[in-house]
């Protein structure tokens, strides 16, 4: 965490505060308050560094004894916003719906409210002196706690749990403090950090107004106060507790921006990743339009969740490559876009799109050769501009057509893909159409080049069954009419088993086998591969019989050991499965398998 | 459980248009539509989550197990006290013991109960959040697309569940499912939902083997299959 400036900066800045105020009263205390008549409204020397106030006290020595008593009142203004800021933004969850609106809306009220004339005016009723100067803030305070409080606690409410809490008639109250209240947790302390800063500086402000702290207690806010009266004659007299002020309060907030930084990221990018492949050796086969080689896809601490993966695509082929979740199939299509997410490092030995290694394609070249397709369609599509304005931007930016002739071409390619009307759905938002036309519009963009290749991940997952049917059969008809490849990732055995001509079984990371789709349901060497076809419930599944299942888990990315990553859900594993790791190796015609019990 | 007319709207939306359904004791009555067709806010009806007009008799005790078991669970809390939500009306040392019984139920070892959910896998989350379900004694355990967010490998360990649950206690349940694989592995009848509306409701293969209704037919055909 102590990573970047700013955060050591604030920790910094922090501790030394904490150091102050536990140290700083015992050491300079009797000399903060011993009176020298005889030196009297000094400015700076070298007996009195910041000088000295009209009882001839020495003003650093103030400063220094000033800070305990500053910070605490902080805290204290900063703990009674906390606290009144989370009682009333979770009220409205346990109270009556009429109440709740009554809560929230005076809770809305308050945050639009100023806060310094909300602090004001609470410090004048409830009296001149730090108890109201202390009150005051906690009051300014407390609308945002509220605010974030019922933000947090409205998505935590939405969660199934407190649905299911609901159903179970577990007692609003006891929902509020058994389920919202710990999960929002986190947020709220970091917020409290920052607030803590805050209150600094609004104490210090309070007092600096006459409204805070009065003698002969003294804060940094009085202080400065006392010393502001001098300013035009010895300035070095307010520059000490405005320094301490600005340190603080500076303090707080980097030290809470880092925290709050920290939590929203679990993941902290450590030492970059190395990834060692073999050297690459034979020759690469030229005729393929996509050939990797010891694909190796690894984050930071270890986290290996692609490893030395191999596959090929010839042209006109659609290879599918199924496997669960988790088993690195996704990221080996993002490596193959180059679209792994930071602070991901791919390594490969070799990785060929089109008979030329990645790294030579030209940005262009990619854009044109290669059309990916993803689950989501709207992670394509802008939703902010037309689908067929989105579509000719391809054709504009990569084969330099003119606007009239990219439009042409957008509208052509959408009616290619089958969408009715592709003139008037040129002209609609990604919003206005339904889930499997996004996905069709999308196809359309990759088909707005010449692609050699389609990269589909899971494009039919979130897609009705019915609508599955027609995107995998649009699917069969590009790729026969272009004579692109394709490859296609999917966690369900049966859709690759209806679509591709290939099929690539993944787990833990690595390919356990490859071979002809006629071969999937009867010919399937792999012991994985074959609890998967029969744990899967088809239309003529037998119903008298208990459905198969693989007990335990996949090993997690970091989990994966020597042996056999199966090997501990394997019935026909052995003591060597469980050391040694069976290499991917022929097993007939087209078919390889990587298990030591395949015979 | 019967349902008679029952309609929800959402605004000026109609979800579910006067649909009239009965889940008869011991039986599983399987729900399928695609998205829209108006399968979950049925189930949100049926399980009070929604409001609606028509009547729903017979189902007092509704529970229901939700789709994602990831968010199912609430994460800071242990699985033992997850699953003793249902039982606040026990004393403690009862409630400790029928947690035990109800784990035992659905087959997971009794020291599960002091781990958290990130410590199972999702098919084992599932399993506590029918546990968690059972141990308010309902009438009616309405499964709502309860394995699609599972993994093909550990999806059938659940099924398995869902049909033993049945037998041994008698169970009735509503199992609503995009999956028409799924449904007619589990169900004892079907009911088909489009655009809000029942458009066939019969014994599973029955439905499976003749469609009457041309939608029906249509989901079956998309039904992706191995080629044997």
């Amino acid at each position: 965490m102590l990573r970047t400036p700013s955060a050591i900066a604030g920790t910094v800045l922090v501790g030394l505060m904490v150091v102050l105020a536990v140290i700083g009263p015992p050491i300079w205390g009797d000399q903060a308050d011993l009176i020298d008549a005889g030196a009297i409204l000094q400015g700076s020397s070298a007996a009195h560094p910041l000088g000295t106030d009209n009882l001839g006290r020495d003003l650093l020595a103030r400063v220094l004894v000033a800070g305990r008593f500053s910070l605490l009142l902080a805290l204290a203004a900063a703990l009674i916003g906390a606290v009144a800021g989370v009682v009333l933004g979770a009220l409205p969850s346990v109270l009556p719906t009429r109440l709740a609106r009554l809560v929230t809306g005076a809770v809305n009220a308050l945050v639009a409210f100023p806060g310094l004339l909300l602090a004001m005016f609470t410090a004048v009723v409830a009296g001149l002196g730090a108890r109201g100067a202390v009150l005051g803030i906690g009051v300014a305070i407390a609308p945002g706690f509220a605010r974030l409080t019922q933000t947090l606690a409205a998505s935590v409410a939405g969660a199934d749990y407190v649905s299911a809490a609901r159903m179970l008639g577990v007692p609003r109250r006891r929902i509020l403090v058994r389920h919202v209240l710990p999960n929002i947790a986190e947020p709220l302390i970091l917020n409290l950090t920052q607030a803590l800063g805050g209150a600094l500086l609004g104490l210090a402000g309070m007092s600096f107004l006459g409204l805070g702290v009065q003698p002969p207690s003294y804060d940094w806010g009085r202080l400065l106060f006392d010393g502001f009266g001098r300013i035009y004659v010895t300035p070095v007299v307010a520059i000490g507790p405005a320094v301490a002020v600005a340190l603080a309060g500076i303090g707080f907030n980097l030290l809470g921006d880092t925290l709050a930084r920290r939590a929203a990221r679990t993941t902290v990018p450590g030492k970059k990743a190395t990834t060692s492949v073999a050297a690459d050796t034979d020759k690469p086969d030229e005729g393929a339009v996509l050939e990797v080689k010891d694909l190796t896809v690894t984050f930071p601490g270890g986290v290996t969740p692609v490893r030395q993966l191999s596959l090929s695509v010839r042209p006109g082929e659609i290879v599918g490559v199924v496997g669960e979740s988790g088993s690195g199939k996704s990221l080996t299509a993002a490596a193959i876009g180059g679209l792994v997410p930071y602070p991901g490092t791919v390594g490969y030995g070799r990785l060929r799109l089109c008979g030329k290694d990645v790294t030579e394609l030209s940005r262009k070249e990619l854009g044109t050769s290669l059309a990916m397709v993803f689950q989501d369609p709207m992670a394509s599509l802008n939703p902010a501009l037309k689908v067929g304005g989105q579509l000719a931007e391809v054709a504009v930016v990569h084969q330099g057509a003119t606007r009239a002739e990219a439009r042409g071409r957008a509208v052509d390619r959408l009616g290619h893909v089958h969408l009715p009307e592709p003139d008037k759905q040129a002209k609609k938002h990604p919003h206005e159409l339904s889930g499997g036309m996004r996905q069709r519009a999308v196809i359309a963009m990759g088909l707005m080049g010449t692609p050699r290749l389609i990269i589909a991940d899971e494009p039919t997952t979130a897609l009705d069954v019915t609508v599955q049917r027609q995107i995998l059969r649009l699917l069969r008809e590009v790729t026969e009419e272009t004579g692109s490849a394709a490859l296609f990732i999917s966690h369900d055995i049966a859709v690759v088993g209806e679509l591709c001509d290939r099929v690539v079984v993944m787990y833990a990371g690595r390919v356990v086998e490859e071979l002809p789709v006629d071969r999937l349901a009867t010919g399937a060497a792999h012991p994985y591969t074959r609890a998967l076809i029969t744990s899967l419930p088809d239309m003529d599944t037998d119903r008298t019989l208990p459905l198969a299942s693989i007990p335990g888990r996949q090993p997690g990315p970091a989990e994966v050991g020597d042996g056999c990553a199966f090997a501990p859900r394997c019935a026909l594993a052995t003591d060597r499965c469980s050391t040694e790791r069976p290499l991917l190796s022929v097993y007939g015609d087209a078919h390889q398998v990587a298990c030591w019990e395949a015979k | 459980m019967k349902i008679k007319d029952l309609t929800v709207r959402f605004g000026a939306f109609t979800a579910v248009d006067s649909v009239t359904l009965e889940v008869p004791p011991g039986r599983i009555v399987g729900l399928v539509g695609e998205s829209g067709s108006g399968k979950s806010s049925l189930a949100k009806a049926v399980s009070g989550l929604v409001p609606y007009s028509g009547s729903i008799t017979g189902a007092s005790r509704v529970q229901m197990v939700f789709q994602d078991p990831y968010a199912s669970l609430d994460p800071r809390m242990k699985i033992g006290e997850s699953v003793a939500e249902g039982l606040l009306r026990l004393p403690g040392q009862a409630r400790v013991a029928e947690v035990a019984r109800l784990l035992d139920l659905v087959s997971l070892p009794a020291e599960v109960a002091g781990r958290y959910p990130r410590e199972l896998s999702g098919g084992q989350r599932q399993r506590v959040a029918i546990a968690r379900a059972l141990g308010a004694e309902p009438d009616l355990l309405v499964a709502d697309e309860i394995t699609s967010a599972l993994d093909v490998s550990v999806q059938g360990s659940v099924l398995n569940l869902v049909r033993s649950l049945r037998d041994r206690l008698g169970l009735p349940i509503l199992f609503i499912s995009h999956n028409l694989a799924v449904v007619r592995y589990v169900c004892d009848e079907v009911a088909v939902m489009h655009g809000g509306r029942i458009v066939e409701h019969g014994p599973t293969l029955e439905v499976v083997s003749e469609p009457a209704d041309p939608y029906t037919r249509m989901l079956l055909e998309s039904v992706p299959r191995l080629r044997r």
